[in-house]
């Protein structure tokens, strides 16, 4: 952690409850309730509908810990960057020991209203997935290697697994394919963001892999990791795991991700404003995701 | 007299305050029907 010299206008003030929700990335989570109401729905049974609400929220409210706690960490490099130098802390709207105490208290809550509720093994992979998150992709990871998303990404790779596990209160194997699904998509789709916003995290000092290994580099590995990407996508349906209606909605979906991502790696551009591929395929990747677990959703719903 | 940084201080109290007691009446609510599903369950 670095100390604060940010701006301590508002040290006084209390925070406002609009800044509080802000610190939680709300569009961030909204991906996160999304892929783990769908493990959820996807399990064999389902939990009644108030454990099922609850396990959900907490899937929520443990992913508003993380963000808390990840913008309290890295408050000054956000002040750095122009795409995060509006957030609260780097505003100034807000001082740093409210996000650290609203982030621990979220995280804490999520953990045991989860092992509650739920059962304690969701709430030991609900725990695990923020102790990841905020130690080892963000504290860790992040700021010392250029492969901080690769293995960062199993962080946001847990909440279907959790989704599942709260509703069967075990693992299987479709969870932890739902898993490599995320674990592998993350790579791509934030090497494509990070392409063309190479030169926020260059000045921030952040070694993505476009700042350390160069554009060419990144657009390699974004097209290699599409297909394993693509093949754990439809293996559940080969798998038995799933239906025909998953299966070729994954297989359909995965095309136009490796198609955009082969339109990627033939770009040569080396300016953002000629990154039309990669906005396309970062753009495409999360229509990707929630489109996949949607077609999972709808096979099981087909199924029953 | 109330300088214009106590109003606004006073302001955003009240505003956390009211979304406290709705987030707090709301909790209750789950834990009722937790309970209750619990309940059901266990039967």
């Amino acid at each position: 952690m670095t100390s604060g010299a940010l701006p301590s206008q508002a040290a006084t003030l209390p925070a406002d409850w609009r800044d509080l929700l802000a610190l939680t990335k709300p569009r961030v989570m909204s991906l996160v309730v999304f892929s783990g109401l769908c493990g959820m729905l996807a399990a064999p049974l389902l939990p009644p509908l108030a454990l099922g609400f609850t396990a959900i929220l907490c899937i929520a409210l443990g992913a508003g810990g993380c963000g808390a706690l990840n913008q309290w960490y890295e408050a000054e490099i956000d002040a750095k960057m122009r795409r995060t130098a509006r957030r609260p802390l780097p505003a100034g709207r807000m001082d740093r020991q409210t996000a650290l105490h609203f982030g621990v208290g979220l995280s804490v809550f999520s953990v045991l209203l989860m092992g509650l509720a739920t059962n304690w093994l969701a709430a030991a992979l609900l725990a695990v997935s923020i102790l990841f998150y905020v130690f080892v992709y963000t504290v860790w990871l992040k700021p010392r290697t250029a492969q901080n998303i690769v293995i960062g990404g199993a962080a946001g790779a847990f909440p279907p697994l959790i989704g599942w596990v709260a509703a069967t209160g075990r693992i299987d194997t479709l969870p932890l394919l739902l898993f490599a699904i995320i674990f592998l998509w993350t790579p791509p789709h934030f090497w494509a963001l990070s392409l063309f916003v190479r030169s926020d995290y260059a000045a921030a000092g952040i070694p993505m892999l476009p700042v350390v290994s160069g554009i060419a580099h990144t657009r390699r590995q974004i097209f290699l990791y599409s297909l394993p990407m693509a093949a754990v996508a439809v293996a559940p349906w080969p798998m038995g795991l799933t239906g025909p209606v998953y299966g070729i909605a994954a297989g359909v979906l995965s095309l136009g991700f490796v198609a955009l991502a082969a339109a990627v790696l033939v770009n040569r551009a080396a300016e953002p404003a000629r990154m039309a591929p990669e906005k396309r395929l970062f753009a495409y990747s999360v229509i990707y995701l929630f489109a996949l677990f949607g077609a999972l959703v709808a096979d099981r719903l087909l199924a029953w | 007299m109330v300088s214009p940084e106590d109003e606004i201080i006073r302001k955003r109290q009240r505003e956390r305050a009211r979304i406290m007691a709705l987030l707090l009446g709301a909790f209750v609510v789950l834990l009722f029907f937790i309970t209750i599903a619990k309940i059901g369950i266990n039967w």
